[in-house]
């Protein structure tokens, strides 16, 4: 006989069915709003920067919820969205081909030259 | 070759590297992480409910506007969720479907009604005060975007509790029927919170998968232990009491000790059988369904526009 036990931490209350195990990651719904992805620049002189995403039907309801979603205790001064689908990521598989031929180039950084004591601000 | 994967994957993870949408992951480490990201969004936007039914009733325009930018935070705190599950490849309304047609859950603490104003000081106190204690070390979970997501709802929750605390002691401090409503509802809210951080633990073998996965990194014993002896201390400032008569303070373990859980209750209320639990799901199905036109209508103007940008150019 065997039987299994289900362990549920906080935050996960089971399922009627078998896990997860059925769930289609495939199917697109035509209805469905677009995904967005959003920016925030903090504050005046700094990046933007990558916050999250939102469904949005058009850019300007984009910025719109983006505003209430993203910057309701003053987060923000500048929010930028792009369409998920116009975002091209590098592959995280071909990292070390991409990434490595720096890592045997220390002489890129001044800490490898060196100097006399005597140099001053340098 | 898949074994290899699975072994970078878990030296990542031990390494205390995150996990991002693209790397390779277990498919069973996917289909937990949708799962259980999914159902806390879930929770959250069926976390609005019990508290909306109290925004027109607040007592005076303070508590007001506090009650709506809490309920607002809730609805955010749905959207970040949301948007970290798309990361692992649902679609929302996938997501929605499963909330809609009962096949995923959210958490059981909100299919109890809220009966007096009281109720939105403990849901603060109780409510919010347990879903930090769990909440807090999700900020170091091993995906990266629900890493993220934690990061934001927990700088958030602060003040959720607080205000919370805040209702209770000005009741405290009210007049006799006023300290009554208070520690009613301490007293209807205490165990259902104390079951919000699941089953117990055992020693099934089944149970390390999320430790080793550094989804999850304390038991739920250890909150709740952790959770009880706060609130056991906090209790006393209100001067309420907590409605179990086996809580006492035990020096040989450093914790109180508390009285057995009504498990029979958690799981009815799981399986669908709380007080609440048809009235949440029908006030979302029907919000959903009235919605629809507006969804469409959106959509249908943003085409529009979108061609007649095209024809003139």
């Amino acid at each position: 006989m065997s039987f299994q036990i289900n362990k549920l931490y906080y935050g996960d209350y089971g399922e009627s069915k078998n896990g997860a195990a059925d769930i289609s990651t495939q199917q697109t719904n035509k209805a469905e709003w677009p995904l967005w992805e959003v920016f925030i620049r903090s504050k005046q002189g700094l990046d933007h920067k990558h916050v999250g995403s939102l469904h949005a039907s058009d850019a300007a309801m984009a910025i719109e919820n983006a505003r209430d979603v993203y910057t309701r205790r003053m987060e923000g001064v500048s929010i930028w969205v792009v369409e998920s689908k116009h975002i091209h990521a590098s592959n995280p598989d071909e990292a070390e081909a991409l990434y490595d031929p720096a890592n045997d180039k220390a002489y890129r950084h001044p800490t490898f030259y060196d100097l006399p004591d005597e140099v001053k601000y340098m | 070759m898949e074994q290899d994967f699975e072994k970078i994957f878990q030296d990542k993870v031990d390494r205390e590297i995150r996990i991002e949408p693209k790397d390779w992951m277990p498919e069973k480490y996917r289909q937990t992480l949708i799962r259980q990201i999914s159902q806390h969004a879930h929770s959250e936007i069926i976390g609005m409910l019990p508290e909306g039914n109290w925004i027109t009733r607040a007592p005076s325009l303070r508590r007001k506007a506090i009650l709506l930018a809490k309920v607002q935070d809730e609805a955010g705190h749905g959207l970040y969720l949301y948007s970290a599950a798309e990361t692992l490849g649902i679609t929302r309304d996938q997501m929605y479907e499963q909330l809609h047609t009962g096949k995923a859950k959210y958490s059981s603490i909100f299919n109890y009604p809220t009966l007096s104003w009281a109720d939105m000081g403990v849901i603060g106190w109780l409510v919010d005060g347990a879903a930090i204690m769990n909440q807090v070390p999700l900020c170091r979970t091993s995906f990266g975007p629900y890493a993220r997501a934690m990061v934001r709802v927990c700088k958030e929750e602060s003040f959720h509790q607080r205000q919370g605390f805040e209702i209770l002691y000005v009741l405290s401090k009210g007049t006799e029927a006023q300290r009554r409503m208070a520690q009613d509802a301490i007293n209807r809210w205490w165990w259902p919170s104390l079951m919000m951080f699941g089953p117990k633990d055992d020693e099934s073998p089944n149970t390390i998968q999320s430790m080793k996965w550094k989804i999850k990194r304390f038991s739920n014993d250890e909150l709740r232990q952790k959770f009880v002896d706060v609130c056991a201390e906090q209790v006393k400032v209100l001067g309420f009491t907590l409605p179990d008569k086996d809580l006492k303070w035990n020096e040989e373990r450093g914790h109180y000790d508390f009285g057995e859980i009504n498990w029979d209750e958690f799981w009815q209320v799981v399986q669908g059988n709380g007080p609440c639990n048809k009235e949440r799901l029908d006030a979302r199905k029907k919000a959903w369904e009235e919605g629809a036109w507006v969804r469409d209508a959106a959509l249908a103007y943003a085409n529009k526009k979108a061609k007649q940008k095209q024809a003139a150019a």
